[in-house]
């Protein structure tokens, strides 16, 4: 367990505290002003703003005690964060490339087509990992827009066409 | 009423043994093993990347092949924590501790072989309890009313957010956001459109398997993108290793006995998470233990006992789920969920109501597990050589097969950019340290949570003095200020340990 030991003692760890609860205490308070904006109402007559406002005065709360405990963080850290979050630099080609090759499907679907969209998350996404090359990514795209085409398009007839405009 | 049980049982195995649901069970069992076995991959984004095919599906096949692919993947996710020391899914980090080390030693075959054993065993006691303590407890959960429903709901998802992993308060948080989630859509009783900022796409809500797959999937990945490194090992198993000899087998008979017991107990109560009993089930293995210097480094009992105990409370899980609607772990929610969607209302009358479908889930769950067992003796080479399947290949073709999945939901093209938001937000909560399956089961039990909640509020025209004058509401709730209570005397406790500590250390500098 020596790992949450140095987790704690490091200034990370209390920064990591503070942000979660601050962004806790700003989702809270963004739904207590969003659901003000519904009606809120009283116990006997509860209106829709109801539950979104009492949650988020509890978020808001948890977020302010995750916050303000941080100095002291709990003791209680499971095994598995310790085995799989070790705490290593950014990442953001893998990052950029995920996020992008879903964001890439969901446009291409549109304004493309089942083929494009397919090629486009896989060979996109398969570029963030560094032991790819572009060759690589290229024909694992390439198999899996045959898969695509065969198992999605031919077999289970998705309703996305394979080439459309809009 | 036990001779009922029999008989209702003896139907159930007609109905899972239909051979239309048989195959379906056997499938989801197939692919859960192997989803299990890849790396970074746990029984929540396999359940995730079939939910959008079971919505066409009849709902007895549907529920029989998710609960298949649940202990499916469970199984071989043991495969991948002792063969190569990667935890897929957390329970089995403690299962590394000593699967891992009996590899290196060439015991891997054993290790595999008590690990199945186990299995089976604690599954099948944990399936007589299902046969046997659902029907009680459903006598018991038709006195329950909304004020009844909603204080177990609060006991669950307090249990849930706090126990499963991670520090509580922040197990909490996620569970609130889970709620607010929950609230997203048109609310049932005024037809107002509640944070769905101006899009037409989520006035049904958030799309449950997309939420799923992006915390679970996507955000899985963003997290493991060029940091998982595949160890490889010299495993080489074959068929004759996996038998473990007479001796071994009784050293390992009191771990499993003991294992099973911790996971059933466990399974009963709400919330408490599946990594939280494998540990205890380890701790204890090692306190009875005569020589517990042995553990760690490849102890048989470090193997057998967590993994009966993750076992049972898989089984024992499915009690409270079907009878009183509450999901004892995101999973258990995200199966909830599944049924929810085919119309079904998981509560004290889905017993006698869907007989079809309690019955023949609890027979298809002995079933899937004998199945499990003679698939992971012929399959072991297989397995083998899948946990070898380089990660730079199964990412980007899981993100493919999970966005045509999500698409083919509702042929929506939204609900993928819905994955991608999810899967960004998992990431940005995985990053400052909060556990996010508690979002899952927030978001699950929340619009039932407020229905109740109104519905209550309703009835005793606006007072909150019912939760605590009707007896079995009250008794909730205490056992929820209870744990309450527990978690802050353990955390001042903590704090005050620790700064004594640092106290000394400091001094000794």
């Amino acid at each position: 367990m020596s790992g949450r030991d140095a987790r704690a003692g490091s200034p990370g760890g209390y920064k990591r505290e503070y942000y979660g609860g601050a962004l806790m205490l700003l989702l809270g308070v963004g739904a207590v002003l969003q659901g003000l904006d519904y009606k809120v109402g009283s116990l006997t007559q509860m209106g829709p703003g109801f539950f979104p406002v009492a949650f988020g005065v509890i978020l808001a709360l948890i977020g302010v005690l995750i916050a303000g405990t941080a100095k002291r963080p709990d003791g209680r850290v499971a095994i598995h964060d310790e085995v799989a979050q070790k705490v290593d630099g950014p990442e953001w080609r893998g990052w950029i490339c995920i996020l992008g090759g879903v964001a890439a499907f969901a446009i291409l679907g549109k304004w493309g087509g089942l083929l494009p969209a397919t090629f486009a998350i896989t060979f996109i996404s398969a570029l963030g990992d560094r032991d790819n090359s572009l060759r690589s990514s290229f024909i694992l795209a390439v198999a899996l827009s045959v898969i695509s085409v065969v198992i999605f398009w031919w077999a289970l007839q998705v309703q996305l066409p394979l080439f459309t405009w809009g | 009423m036990i001779a009922q049980s029999l008989a209702s049982l003896w139907a159930g195995f007609g109905v899972a043994l239909e051979w239309h649901n048989f195959m379906w069970s056997f499938f989801g069992v197939l692919f859960g093993n192997l989803v299990g076995v890849l790396p970074g991959m746990g029984p929540l984004s396999a359940i995730s990347v079939l939910l959008p095919l079971t919505y066409t599906m009849h709902p007895v096949p549907a529920i029989l092949m998710l609960a298949g692919i649940f202990y499916g993947s469970q199984y071989g996710g043991a495969i991948g924590a002792i063969l190569l020391n990667l935890p897929c899914h957390p329970p089995h980090a403690v299962t590394c501790l000593d699967g891992y080390p009996m590899t290196q030693r060439g015991k891997g075959g054993t290790a595999l072989g008590i690990a199945m054993m186990a299995s089976l065993f604690a599954a099948s006691v944990g399936i007589i309890l299902m046969v046997f303590a659902s029907p009680l407890l459903v006598n018991i959960a038709f006195k329950f009313g909304p004020a009844e429903l909603f204080s177990i709901m609060l006991l669950g998802l307090l249990a849930g957010g706090t126990m499963s992993s991670g520090a509580p308060l922040k197990g909490a948080a996620m569970t609130v956001v889970g709620l607010l989630l929950g609230v997203v859509g048109t609310d049932v009783n005024t037809g107002v459109m509640r944070f769905t900022f101006g899009f037409t796409e989520l006035a049904d809500g958030v799309q449950l398997a997309a939420l799923a797959l992006g915390l679970f999937g996507v955000t899985e990945f963003l997290r493991n993108v060029n940091r998982l490194r595949v160890t490889n090992s010299n495993a080489n198993v074959r068929l004759r290793d996996m038998r473990p000899s007479w001796a071994e087998m009784k050293q390992a008979f009191m771990p499993i006995v003991r294992g099973t017991s911790v996971g059933a107990l466990f399974g009963a109560m709400p919330g408490t998470g599946p990594t939280i009993t494998t540990i205890i089930a380890y701790a204890l293995e090692k306190k009875l233990s005569k020589n517990p210097e042995r553990f760690g480094h490849g102890a048989l009992e470090g193997v057998a006992s967590p993994e009966a105990s993750s076992h049972a409370k898989i089984q024992v899980d499915f009690i409270p789920t079907m009878s009183l609607g509450i999901p004892g772990d995101p999973v258990m929610a995200l199966i909830l969920g599944a049924l929810l969607i085919q119309g079904i209302q998981p509560g004290p009358q889905l017993i006698t109501e869907h007989a079809d479908i309690f019955w023949g889930l609890v027979a298809s769950f002995w079933i899937g597990n004998v199945l499990l067992v003679l698939l992971n003796v012929p399959l072991i080479q297989v397995w083998v050589k899948v946990l070898r399947l380089p990660y730079r290949f199964l990412f980007p073709s899981a993100l493919f097969f999970i966005a045509i999945g999500v698409y083919s939901v509702n042929n929506s093209l939204f609900e993928v950019g819905e994955v991608l938001v999810f899967g960004l937000m998992g990431a940005v909560f995985v990053a400052l340290d909060f556990p996010v399956a508690p979002v899952l089961l927030g978001y699950v039990l929340g619009p039932m949570v407020e229905e109740n909640f109104r519905r209550t509020m309703l009835f005793s025209h606006g007072s909150m003095s019912v939760f605590i004058s009707q007896p079995i509401s009250a008794t909730f709730l205490a056992i929820s200020a209870l744990l309450i209570l527990v978690r802050i005397y353990a955390a001042g406790r903590a704090a005050v340990h620790r700064r004594r500590r640092s106290g000394v250390s400091r001094s000794a500098v």
